[in-house]
């Protein structure tokens, strides 16, 4: 059998179980591959090279990347060199990558055409990861300006002795005038409210 | 006239400051250039994101170009150093027993002496020490290898240097995985706040006038945008000007502390940058003149000989063939186009790109075109003197 056979060896290294459980599920549905996650910072660059992988893939965001570049300058035995994924063959993969926010270091002399199917299952995962977080942003923001509306309203209803409706209308003829959103009257409002006390 | 925007890489450190108030001063504007900042998470993010044009421009340690110019870091496009933005302004720390342990040994903590400071630690740790700088390729770990190798202690032997994140320095000291650390201010401030650290040396004591950090650019961006480039070196040298003059520290430290600049405590701002620390819990205060320069003694002049001297360093130690890897380096520090920018300013700009590292005792004259160029005392601890062509720096 062909060395090329044997099944590539993966190391992630991600914190949070719950992700990496995930991109394990994705990287099984791609192929055949011996992975491991690496979850404590502590140790990394070792752990890393103890397990001698082929490839390594790692939250671009994650600031313990560091601690994998220093691998490339390893030189005992055990300890293959890695390079971040970039080499002669796909330009374009590696932008995607960066996109995504997934960075891959690879061995030395490994097939692109191997890589390939880790690279785009990791890129998948990773853009449904920010996609969530996006969305829990923006459920957050909303939250929160809808308390911020909440409090403005209720100020006025007792300054002005209006009732619920005719606060928020007011507030929103406000911002229309001044060309502003109406969270933005509101949180001024509650700034002002709360330096007059 | 319209702005031309451009994006600007930076991790959140005080020296990331000359690139933060360029565009917070008005020196940007006044190039017609409108900068957006984009933090990063890592020095390895930031290189790659560098390299892949995700940002035009990036606040660089100085050894990441050189290595790059090496193969070290992967393969990745050329990235060069428009300037130097900043001059020394890291310290070197020890864990709270080692500390303890130097001080019942005897040792004097004066913040000066880098010979017994470095005896002292290395004795008082008895085994093998490790250290953690933030990045393999860094000043932090060029100086700890040149030191401690000078007071005859090697690697890997005697002393391990280790990459850990300072966001992650604190967990490492606690959990015993390293001894010592070098970082950047906030880092050396936080250790000593949070207490699992004591300050014992800047590495100003090491190399009194060592390059830190550079702008960095693509190679083929610089060929593409040399004139934006240019405007970019003048904004970020005038904002280097305007920070080492002592009057504007209160207005940088009140900007640069905003949660949406860099989201550093004033005090400790204003300690680095008038060079006055607190080194360890009890609040003991230690001044160091040049702690940190953004502009003095022709500090941003991106000197050839500083690239030789990182790439003779980095070749000796991972055994690569010293003399090529310092022609290579020289190309990457960029002394052509920071002349041809700064040629209708006042800039006092050097007559050599290159000069014999460790030779100045006291500021001295040195000769430039304009004629008021003071080089500021740049000698090592050990006295040794790095000349690029006696190296044989072809």
């Amino acid at each position: 059998m062909p060395p090329e056979a044997s099944p590539l060896s993966i190391v992630l290294v991600e914190p949070d179980k719950n992700r990496a459980l995930q991109i394990i599920d994705s990287l099984k549905a791609a192929g055949n591959y011996d992975i491991r996650v690496i979850t404590e910072s502590t140790g990394l660059a070792r752990a890393v090279a103890s397990f001698n992988p082929d490839v390594v893939l790692v939250d671009l965001a994650n600031p313990s990347r560091d601690i994998i570049e220093e691998l490339s300058i390893a030189s005992t035995p055990l300890e293959r060199p890695v390079a971040m994924f970039v080499d002669q063959s796909d330009d374009a993969m590696t932008k995607a990558a960066i996109e995504a926010g997934v960075s891959a270091y690879v061995v030395d002399g490994l097939r692109a055409d191997r890589v390939k199917p880790i690279l785009d299952a990791a890129i998948t995962r990773f853009h449904m990861f920010s996609r969530v977080r996006k969305e829990l942003e923006t459920t957050k923001r909303a939250l929160e300006e809808r308390k911020v509306i909440d409090r403005a309203k209720g100020l006025l209803m007792k300054a002005r002795g209006i009732d619920e409706d005719a606060a928020y209308s007011l507030l929103r003829k406000t911002a229309m005038d001044q060309n502003k959103r109406v969270v933005d009257v509101a949180s001024a409002l509650v700034t002002a409210a709360g330096l007059l006390g | 006239m319209k702005k031309v925007e451009l994006t600007v890489g930076y991790i959140p450190l005080l020296d990331s400051a000359p690139l933060l108030m360029a565009q917070e001063m008005g020196f940007a504007a006044q190039e017609g250039l409108d900068l957006s900042f984009e933090k990063a998470p890592s020095w390895s993010s930031l290189r790659d994101m560098l390299a892949f044009g995700r940002v035009d421009a990036a606040h660089m340690l100085a050894p990441v170009p050189v290595a790059l110019s090496l193969g070290l870091g992967g393969a990745l496009p050329p990235l060069h150093a428009a300037m130097t933005t900043s001059v020394n302004g890291n310290v070197i720390g020890v864990s709270i027993s080692l500390a303890e342990k130097m001080r019942s040994n005897g040792a004097t903590l004066d913040f000066r002496d880098a010979t017994s400071i470095g005896h002292a630690m290395m004795t008082s740790k008895g085994a093998r020490l490790r250290i953690g700088v933030p990045f393999p390729f860094s000043m932090h770990a060029e100086l700890l290898y040149y030191w401690l190798s000078a007071l005859g202690y090697a690697a890997p032997q005697g002393l391990e240097i280790r990459t850990v994140p300072p966001p992650l320095m604190a967990n490492a000291v606690a959990s015993g995985e390293i001894d010592a650390f070098c970082v950047g201010e906030p880092w050396g401030s936080i250790a000593v706040e949070r207490g699992y650290g004591e300050l014992i040396l800047p590495t100003s004591a090491i190399w009194n006038f060592a390059p830190e950090k550079i702008l960095a650019m693509r190679k083929d961006w610089i060929a593409d945008r040399s004139e934006l480039a240019q405007r970019l070196i003048r904004a970020v040298w005038r904002a280097g000007r305007w920070l080492s003059d002592p009057d504007s520290h209160t207005t940088a430290t009140e900007i640069l502390s905003r949660k949406d600049v860099l989201n550093v405590s004033r005090e400790v701002i204003d300690r680095t940058l008038s060079g006055q620390l607190i080194v360890n819990q009890r609040g003991e205060e230690r001044h160091v003149p040049n702690f940190i320069e953004f502009h003095k003694g022709a500090a941003t002049f991106p000197w050839k000989s500083q690239a030789a001297w990182i790439a003779r360093r980095m070749a000796t130690r991972l055994g690569f063939e010293p003399s090529g890897a310092m022609s290579t380096a020289r190309d990457v520090f960029r002394t052509d186009l920071y002349r041809k920018a700064l040629a209708e300013t006042t800039a006092a700009l050097p007559g050599a790109s290159e000069k014999v590292e460790g030779a100045i005792d006291q500021p001295e004259p040195a000769a430039s075109a304009k004629g008021s160029l003071i080089l500021e005392r740049d000698r090592f601890f050990d006295g040794a003197v790095f000349d690029p062509y006696a190296e044989g720096c072809s």
